[in-house]
């Protein structure tokens, strides 16, 4: 450990976030991870850190956090677009700056995007559970949601950081998902399958980090017959009995009862990670 | 095996259904079997479920053809040390389940500590085990109204599954009785994490009366 930061505003939910746990799924405990994996590696790389090195996630409304080491620490704020400023003063969004001792590192409410992320030299390094930083909401492993008042350790910078202009993807407006079928696209109508893959939905307000809630025309089942409990994959595509489907994100539960009508690529679920409610949702054939 | 159907759910994972709940616990065991012997490179996850069990992470597409070609021995029983889980039998509904099963209260305890159960899957939260073992006429049903809140330690039956919550939340199921220490069931700083993994046996040990 080589110093530290002080949550100053903690924001509406900003948790520690690295690649996440695998390997434990059969024991119930979700993969968690940073929802918008390429927002995180890029900000690692930008400060020198090694990709999965543990980031801030925010939610939204940001967060602000305050140098307590010995040294000033070289952090970058990407994700989601939003205002940055030390001590005030505005500084690049997207690059990396070199904030002082003592100084307040700010990451302003979201203004495209929902999720920002916040990466600092060295990395963040609450102590790991089971392999991995991450904060898992569902199951509540992992560092706790951030809170005023907390201090969090940091590693000691390592890599030389990226200075090159890198180009950060934008906030999608509109989400089209390739969506593969099965395994349980059976227990549904042939018009609810064409229904799926034609409508437009819309990212509902409900959605967190547990699953994309959509909605749109419900979908409407072929079996009415309870489903045994069985494994649930990231990007699974589950529909509960009011027929809006759930695209299941890093904190989803490991096994569930209602069908899945199709499985999203993993690649596309980064822009599921920063599409905000409304946002339109295409389910197309992958 | 008979009867059993590997559907793709996504690019990267296979969902192995199976005839019945034994034929799915004998077929995670030859999956781990395999796995331990090296036999099932590219495998990230190995997820059992009530009758499928899935496969995640699975880098070569030709495994599926392969699964169907499997010869799965059957489950051996009996195998291994059972876990013993001390408990008091002294849940709120202990009256409900006695009259789903057609007895008298006190015999629910009897004939739950005398069953001996095995892991089938994992799931709802880390560390908690449905537990297959009860025969099929003692399935009872969830209650109408699930609770908002299920304390640690709970020992609960729905369906043909036993169960015990690892912390508190809310739930369905119905309560029989306690465990009196439930931070046994899950630690993550310890080897193994979950006391019940999948595949492992378990009875049930009444520990003094109800109180």
């Amino acid at each position: 450990m080589s110093g530290g930061l002080e949550v100053v505003r903690a924001g509406a939910l900003t948790t520690v976030q690295d690649e996440g746990r695998s390997g434990w799924a059969h024991l119930g405990v979700p993969r968690a991870g940073a929802l918008d994996g390429p927002a995180r590696r890029l900000a690692n790389r930008l400060v020198g850190n090694a990709p999965d090195a543990a980031v801030l996630e925010t939610t939204l409304t940001g967060c602000a956090v305050r140098v307590t080491g010995a040294r000033p620490v070289l952090a970058v704020v990407g994700g989601a677009g939003c205002r940055v400023t030390v001590d005030g003063r505005p500084v690049a969004w997207g690059a990396p700056v070199r904030v002082p001792v003592g100084a307040v590192l700010e990451a302003g409410p979201a203004v495209h995007g929902v999720r920002g992320y916040l990466a600092f030299a060295g990395g963040l390094v609450p102590e790991p559970v089971l392999g991995s930083r991450s904060a898992d909401l569902l199951s509540g492993l992992g560092p706790p949601v951030l809170r005023e008042g907390d201090v969090l350790p940091l590693g000691r910078p390592g890599g030389a950081p990226c200075t090159d202009t890198v180009p950060w993807p934008g906030a999608p407006a509109e989400l089209v998902m390739p969506l593969h079928a099965g395994p349980r696209d059976d227990w549904f109508t042939d018009a609810a399958l064409r229904t799926l893959t034609t409508a437009v939905y819309r990212v509902s307000e409900r959605s967190n980090r547990i699953g994309l809630r959509t909605e749109g025309p419900a979908l409407r089942r072929a079996r009415e017959s309870e489903l045994p409990s069985e494994g649930m994959v990231l990007g699974a595509v589950q529909v509960p009995p009011d027929g809006m489907p759930v695209v299941f994100l890093n904190d989803h539960p490991t096994t569930g009862g209602y069908p899945v009508v199709g499985v999203v690529a993993e690649a596309a679920l980064a822009g599921a990670a920063q599409a905000v409610p409304g946002t339109p949702v295409r389910f197309v054939r992958a | 095996m008979s009867g059993i159907r590997v559907l793709e759910a996504g690019p990267r994972a296979l969902l192995v259904e199976l005839a019945s709940g034994v034929d799915t616990e004998a077929f995670h065991a030859e999956l781990l079997r395999r796995r331990a012997a090296g036999e099932l490179p590219g495998v990230r996850e190995i997820v059992p479920g009530a009758r499928t069990v899935l496969l995640d992470g699975v880098e070569d597409r030709t495994l599926a053809g392969r699964l169907r070609t499997w010869t799965v021995p059957p489950l051996s029983r009996g195998a291994g040390e059972a876990v013993e889980i001390p408990v008091v039998y002294d849940g709120p509904d202990l009256a409900d389940v006695a009259e789903a099963w057609g007895v008298a209260v006190d015999e629910v305890p009897r004939i739950h500590a005398r069953t001996e159960f095995r892991v089938a899957f994992c799931g709802f939260a880390p560390g908690f085990g449905y537990l297959t073992g009860l025969p099929g006429h003692l399935s009872v049903p969830r209650r109408a109204t699930p609770r908002t809140r299920v304390p640690a330690g709970a020992l609960a039956l729905a369906g043909p599954y036993t169960g015990v919550y690892p912390r508190p939340s809310p739930g369905g199921w119905q309560l029989i009785g306690r465990m009196p220490e439930p931070e046994a069931l899950w630690d993550p700083d310890r080897e193994p994490a979950a006391l019940l993994g999948p595949g492992a046996r378990v009875r049930f040990v009444a520990a003094g009366a109800g109180g």
